[in-house]
This record gives structure tokens, C-alpha cells and sequence, in this order.
């Protein structure tokens, strides 16, 4: 069985600590106050905006991951238990009487068991194979519940969504949750509180039990344990957490449509976890902060993003299957050894000249996309702050020399880092 | 009676169209366990290419050129790509045609913009071949029946007749022992993955120009294939023919024909709540067959998988 992505027992930094059913203190006390003081730092609405988005996507994919990297199971449809634990929030809001009882912080639970309510009708049947029928099942399933959005009015809203009005909830310690700080602190809590729990759960014998049946079903099912309830408990669990996303995204946004249901949006929560990288905890909430900021700044800058974006993601699951998480990981070992330091050198070089072929090549992209679709008699083209003719010469000249030095030149240099890696994994004095 | 003739032909289009692709998937599938996700976008870049084609050589030479552009660009992501990420597991490979998907539509909306292109059937097959009761079947429709039955056939031939066929069907079941008796395996995988996407790739350029050549084309066929292939059973050629007909019927006809779940409530004996708009059922009683035309086929998935997770024609465990 060489199915499923695997632990390595050998690597330090995935060997599991058994039975340490506690938080290690230090990196949850940081998140902590960050959460605390970052709106101190950034007060503008619109940066309040992108960090709740952020911890919202952070929840989303924290809980995908435990099926994805803890459980082994890929999922292409799980926007739907988020969007319907949304959709279910939603409807709580707009029912004054019982609403009206309710202190809004309270409502992400409601959210959450709706959407694992949905996980368990839906996993007692998908949870029965791992894989490819698995992830099938949940595309199929999450097509058919993004399709009823439109059918299904009473509940999903037709194509306009449903919307409704956060404060007028019972007021909790007298905040009324009119202003988007006091949402930001909601969702900084419930940030927290899901995050600390699906460490936590990741740590309970179930939780490693869903690492057995990820590595190896066969054997975990001759141990005595069902793989297929294992899975189904993951699933359910997954299903939960992504509900109380769901629930917060109706909080922050007030409105939810059938395109928080469908499978643009599964695809990027998957993009964002795997690109954080998967085998690790602090990886989906690496690429949920990373991804938010890059697709805020990016798509203000380009209408190619979703294209480098694709390239991005293909060249991570060819080169990096780690994610980024797994990248940094990568360093423990020469960190241990004390020889980080010399792989800053070659760090620069080749990283330095492969920057410069990137920034080359995009300008390439964005070119040759400008001189096909833009309007007839449109030269003018700003690219990296500067604006010029594309039908010149020079531009041309210029991005492909960037480009092909850029290249050329990580090229040349990267035997150089090859060795410097190899030289600074080694512990001195070790025989070649 | 007339109506049910013209539907069972607009069916039995839009079956051999799934067919054409889903049988390529299968067929992948079954050789490499792997799904490719990617496969609806082969589709739509043969249907491209096609188009790109047919502007300056004319129709026929994108029928012939355009699949097998798209078939060597298959086999280039087999060895380049998939083969490259087979290390990692199935899952990370499942990931990889994810996306490759995504860029893939990434790049035809780069190259080609995101408006529909104005690809269109030869002229030569612009006219009506027949009429039914009043109903004209273009004759365009007729070319797609026998292109595609003449695929299945001359696949079904070379699978089960030739030397090659049998060395492919050999590898499916025990690549090792195929390995061992001196045929190079991964160059069959290679070549079955070529052959399956140009096997796409053909239903796009015979499928443009009716379903309209536009980016979001693989998507919308795209995870239609998958639940037909996993109601026909994953890995059976059969299963894929009978599940795309199926499905191409069942779309076809709910759509032709309007029922009302009102009518079907009352003749079951159950009375209309009253007034209709305010009650919470009154999306039950509002569902005509047209309207959830398009989701019937991921009902039907639902109800296969639990009820036969094998699929109709599926003998193994995936």
C-alpha cells in the first residue's frame, strides 16, 4: 500500500509525541497575543476585513486537513458543510424569536452541528472507501447540493443567496457586534478555541488511529479497529469544524450564496491546504494566511493570477509535495546541526537569479496576454510600476534577457546549493 | 410517439459524446488506478485546437490534426508529470490532475480570451438529413452518431482482437508478469494515456461546435464523466457505455417532458398546502422533471453507490 502520504517516522519533525494530550505552550501563547494586538497594528477596515477572512479560511482548512493530510481522505466537495452550516446560521439569524435569545458568539456551535449533521448522513455512505472512490463521492455529492441551491429555494435562496442582520442577536457583555472590530475578536476567539481543539484531537488515540488507516487500512483493521468508522469519525469531526467556518462566514459577511456551495470553492480550499503543506498542523494555517494575501494583493495587480496560481500549484504537488510547511521543515535537521548559516550564501544566489527569471517571465506573460486581448490600439501596458509600448522592442529584449539570465543563471548555481545542502545535513567530522 | 423517436436520438448524441469520454477514462483508470481529473479539459483543448485549426485548413484537417495534438500532449503529462508524482501515492496524483485542470483552463483563457469562439460544423454538414412529425434532425448529429459508434467499434477491435489489445488487457491485470515476458509496461501506460485523452480530445472537436467551444466547457462536462463512470463501475468499458447512454436518455427525455412532482404528489394522495408560497414544502410541490434535468445523474450516483458501490458493471474494488 503505497497509497496514502506518509509519515516518516525517521524526520524529527514528524515524529508523533504519543500520549502528550497538551498543548505545548509556547506557540499557542504567541498566537494568542498576535491575534490580540494585530488590529492595534493594522487598523484600516479593509485590513480588519482580510484577517477575518484569513481566520475563517485558517478554520476551514485546519478541519479539511484532518481529512486530507490526518485522515488520508481527499476531498473535492467539502465547501458544502461549511456553506450549509452557513446557510443554517443564516436562517437561525433571520428568526427573530429564537435569535433574539441567542448571543451571537454562541451561533458558530449551531453551525457546526448542522454541518455535522450533513457529514454524518453523507459519510455513512462515502466514508466506506479511502482514495479515489472516496474523493469521487464527494464530488459528485458536493455538485448535487451546489445544484439544489438553485432548486431548493426555501433553504439555499435561489441565485441570490439569503441574507440577514448579525445584531440583532441577544447583546453579549453589551456588545452588539455592530462594528467589524468586534466580529474580528468573535472570530479571533473561535480561531482559538477550534484550532486548540483540532490539535487536540489530532493528539486522541482516534485521531492517530485516522494516521493508521491513512498509512496502512490493512493492517490498522487486523489491530481490531473498524478502518471505515475511523474514517467516518475523521469525516464527521471535518464536517463540524467546517461548519463553524461556514457559521463565522455568515457572521463576518451577512450574506451567503450558492457560491459558498460549490466546487470553485472546495478547489480552494484544497489548493490552500496543500500549498501550506499537509503533513503538517501549522501547514493548512501557513497557506491560509499566505494564500489570503497573495490573492488579495495579486488580483488587484493582474487578471492572470488564477494562472500563475495553477502553475504555482502544479509545480508544489510535482517538486514539493511538503507544501511550504514541509519546505521550512526541511530545515530542522541542518538547524540541529548548528550549519544553517552556510546555506545562506548559496541561498541568495540561486533564489536571487531564479526571482529575477520569474519576475522576467511574468512580465513575458503579461505581455504577450496585453498585445492578444487588448483592445485594437492599445499599446500602453504597466508592468512592475512602469509603463511602456508593447509593440516596442525594448520591453521585449529586456523581459526575456531577465528571463532567460534568470534562469540560466539558478541553473548554473544550483550543483553550488546542492552541495551546500548536502554539506550543512551532514554533522562535521561524519565519514563521506 | 414521433416525440420519443426524436429524443431517443438527441439521447443517444449526448450518450456517445459521455461514451467517447468516458471510455477513455476508464480505460485510464483501470491501468493506473488513477483518475484523471484533467480529462474534461483535453476535451476542451482538442475542441480549441480544432477551432484554431479549422480557421486556416478547414474542418476535417482539425478532426484529424487536432486529436492528435492533444493525444502527444496527454502522453507528455503521463511522462512528465504523472509519473513524477506516482511516487508520492494516489492521492497526491489525484491532486496533480486537479490541477492540471485548473491551469489548463487557466491557459485557454489565456491564449484564447473567455468569450466563446465562433466554431462552427462544416458547411457541407449544414442541412437537415431527415425530419420527424415536423421535428429536423440536422445532419450534423447523424456525423457525431457514427463517428462516435465507429470509435467504439474500432476500440473494441483493437482491444480485443489485436496483438496490442491483448498485451494492454494483459497489463491490466498483472503489469509484473507483462513486465517480466519483455514488454515495456510504462511505455503502454504512456501509450493508453495518449490514446485516451485523444479519445477526448475527438469528442471536442466534434462536440464544439454543437455545445458551444468556451472556457468553462470541461467543467460543465467535466464531473458529469466522473459520475458516469463510476455508475457504469469503475474500469468497465461496458459499464461506460451503458451509464452514458443511460444518462444521455434519462437528461434527454426529463427535459423533452414536463413533469410536475404536483401531480405526481396527487395522484399519490397527498393534498396541496394552501396558500402554496408560504409553505415550507413549496419547493416540492414547484419541481417539474425539466428543471432537475441536470442533477438527475448525481441522484442516480448517490443511489448506485449506496445501494451497489460497485457501479452496474464494476467486478473489483477500486
Amino acid at each position: 500500500m503505497t497509497d496514502q502520504l506518509t509519515t516518516d517516522p525517521t524526520k524529527p519533525a514528524q515524529r508523533m509525541r504519543a500520549g502528550s494530550m497538551v498543548l505545548p505552550l509556547t506557540p499557542w501563547v504567541i498566537a494568542a497575543i498576535a491575534l490580540l494586538i494585530l488590529p492595534f497594528i493594522f487598523t484600516a477596515n479593509s485590513a480588519i476585513t482580510i484577517m477575518n477572512q484569513m481566520a475563517i479560511t485558517i478554520i476551514f482548512a485546519l478541519a479539511y486537513n484532518m481529512l486530507l493530510g490526518q485522515g488520508g481522505m481527499l476531498s473535492f466537495g467539502h465547501a458544502v458543510y461549511a456553506g450549509v452550516g452557513g446557510f443554517a446560521c443564516m436562517h437561525i439569524i433571520n428568526n427573530d424569536a429564537f435569535f433574539s435569545n441567542l448571543p451571537l458568539p454562541l451561533l458558530p456551535i449551531f453551525g457546526g452541528l448542522f454541518g455535522m449533521g450533513l457529514a454524518m448522513i453523507v459519510g455513512s455512505f462515502s466514508t466506506r472507501k479511502a482514495g479515489t472512490v472516496f474523493a469521487m463521492i464527494s464530488l459528485g455529492v458536493g455538485e448535487l447540493i451546489a445544484a439544489c441551491s438553485v432548486i431548493i429555494v426555501a433553504f439555499f435562496g435561489g441565485e441570490e443567496g439569503i441574507s440577514g442582520d448579525r445584531t440583532y442577536g441577544l447583546p453579549f457583555l453589551g456588545v452588539e457586534f455592530l462594528q467589524q472590530i468586534e466580529v474580528y475578536y468573535l472570530i479571533a476567539v473561535w480561531l482559538m478555541v477550534s484550532a486548540a481543539l483540532m490539535y487536540l484531537y489530532s493528539r486522541t488515540p482516534l485521531g492517530r488511529m485516522a494516521n493508521a488507516v491513512r498509512d496502512n487500512p490493512e493492517r490498522a483493521e487486523f489491530l481490531g479497529y473498524s478502518a471505515r468508522w475511523v474514517r467516518f469519525y475523521s469525516f464527521v469531526a471535518s464536517g463540524f469544524f467546517a461548519g463553524i467556518a461556514g457559521a463565522l462566514f455568515a457572521i463576518n459577511y451577512e450574506i451567503l450564496t450558492e457560491e459558498n456551495l460549490n466546487t470553485t470553492q472546495s478547489g480552494i480550499i484544497l489548493l490552500v491546504t496543500f500549498l501550506g503543506g499537509v503533513g503538517f498542523f501549522f501547514g493548512p494555517i501557513l497557506g491560509a494566511i499566505v494564500f489570503t494575501l497573495v490573492q488579495t494583493v495579486l488580483s488587484l495587480q493582474t487578471e492572470l493570477w488564477g494562472f500563475y496560481l495553477g502553475i504555482v500549484f502544479v509545480v508544489t504537488v510535482m517538486f514539493f509535495p511538503g507544501g511550504l510547511a514541509g519546505l521550512i521543515m526541511m530545515h530542522v535537521p541542518a538547524k540541529r546541526l548548528g550549519k544553517l548559516g552556510r546555506l545562506g550564501l548559496p541561498y541568495l544566489k540561486t533564489l536571487g537569479a531564479g526571482a529575477l527569471g520569474c519576475l522576467g517571465a511574468a512580465a513575458l506573460i503579461e505581455m504577450v496576454f496585453h498585445v492578444r486581448h487588448a483592445s485594437v490600439g492599445d499599446h500602453e501596458i504597466t508592468v512592475y510600476w512602469t509603463t511602456f509600448d508593447t509593440h516596442g522592442v525594448l520591453p521585449w529584449v529586456l523581459a526575456i534577457g531577465a528571463t532567460v539570465i534568470g534562469f540560466g543563471l539558478a541553473r548554473a548555481t544550483a550543483p553550488g546549493l546542492v552541495a551546500a545542502w548536502n554539506d550543512a545535513n551532514t554533522p562535521d567530522g561524519a565519514a563521506r | 410517439m414521433d416525440l420519443i423517436l426524436v429524443n431517443l436520438i438527441d439521447g443517444l448524441v449526448t450518450g456517445l459524446l459521455l461514451f467517447m469520454l468516458s471510455a477513455g477514462l476508464t480505460l485510464i483508470f483501470s491501468m493506473m488506478g488513477v483518475l484523471n481529473f484533467a480529462h474534461a479539459s483535453f476535451y476542451m483543448l482538442g475542441a480549441y485546437f480544432a477551432f484554431q485549426i479549422s480557421l486556416a485548413l478547414g474542418f476535417w484537417m482539425g478532426l484529424l490534426i487536432a486529436p492528435l495534438v492533444v493525444g502527444v500532449m496527454g502522453a507528455g503529462v503521463e511522462r512528465y508529470g504523472l509519473r513524477r508524482v506516482h511516487q508520492y501515492g494516489h492521492v497526491p496524483e489525484l491532486i496533480f490532475t486537479f490541477g492540471l485542470a485548473l491551469l489548463i483552463e487557466e491557459l485557454v483563457q489565456f491564449i484564447w480570451g473567455k468569450n466563446q469562439m465562433p466554431y462552427e460544423a462544416p458547411e457541407i454538414l449544414q442541412f437537415t438529413a431527415f425530419a420527424i412529425a415536423g421535428n429536423s434532425i440536422p445532419a450534423y448529429k447523424i456525423f457525431m452518431i457514427f463517428i462516435s459508434v465507429a470509435i467504439f467499434i474500432g476500440l473494441l477491435w483493437v482491444l480485443t482482437r489485436t496483438r496490442v489489445g491483448m498485451i494492454i488487457q494483459a497489463a491490466l491485470t498483472y503489469p509484473k508478469t507483462v513486465e517480466a515476458l519483455g514488454h515495456n509496461v510504462p511505455l503502454i501506460f504512456m501509450g493508453v494515456f495518449g490514446v485516451g485523452t485523444a479519445l477526448a480530445g475527438v469528442a471536442g472537436v466534434i462536440a464544439g461546435p454543437v455545445l458551444g467551444t468556451f472556457p468553462g466547457m470541461a467543467f460543465v462536462l467535466g464531473s458529469i464523466v466522473f459520475v458516469t463512470i463510476v455508475i457504469g463501475g469503475l474500469g468497465s468499458l461496458w459499464g461506460a457505455l451503458v451509464a452514458s447512454l443511460l444518462i444521455g436518455w434519462i437528461t434527454t427525455f426529463s427535459k423533452a417532458y414536463n413533469l410536475r412532482m404536483e401531480d405526481l404528489l396527487t395522484t399519490l394522495g397527498f393534498t396541496k398546502p394552501e396558500p402554496i408560497w408560504d409553505s415550507p414544502w413549496r419547493d416540492l410541490w414547484s419541481i417539474t422533471s425539466p428543471q432537475i434535468a441536470d442533477i438527475l445523474p448525481y441522484i442516480l450516483m448517490v443511489l448506485i453507490l449506496i445501494f451497489r458501490p460497485y457501479g452496474l458493471f464494476g467486478k473489483r474494488d477500486a
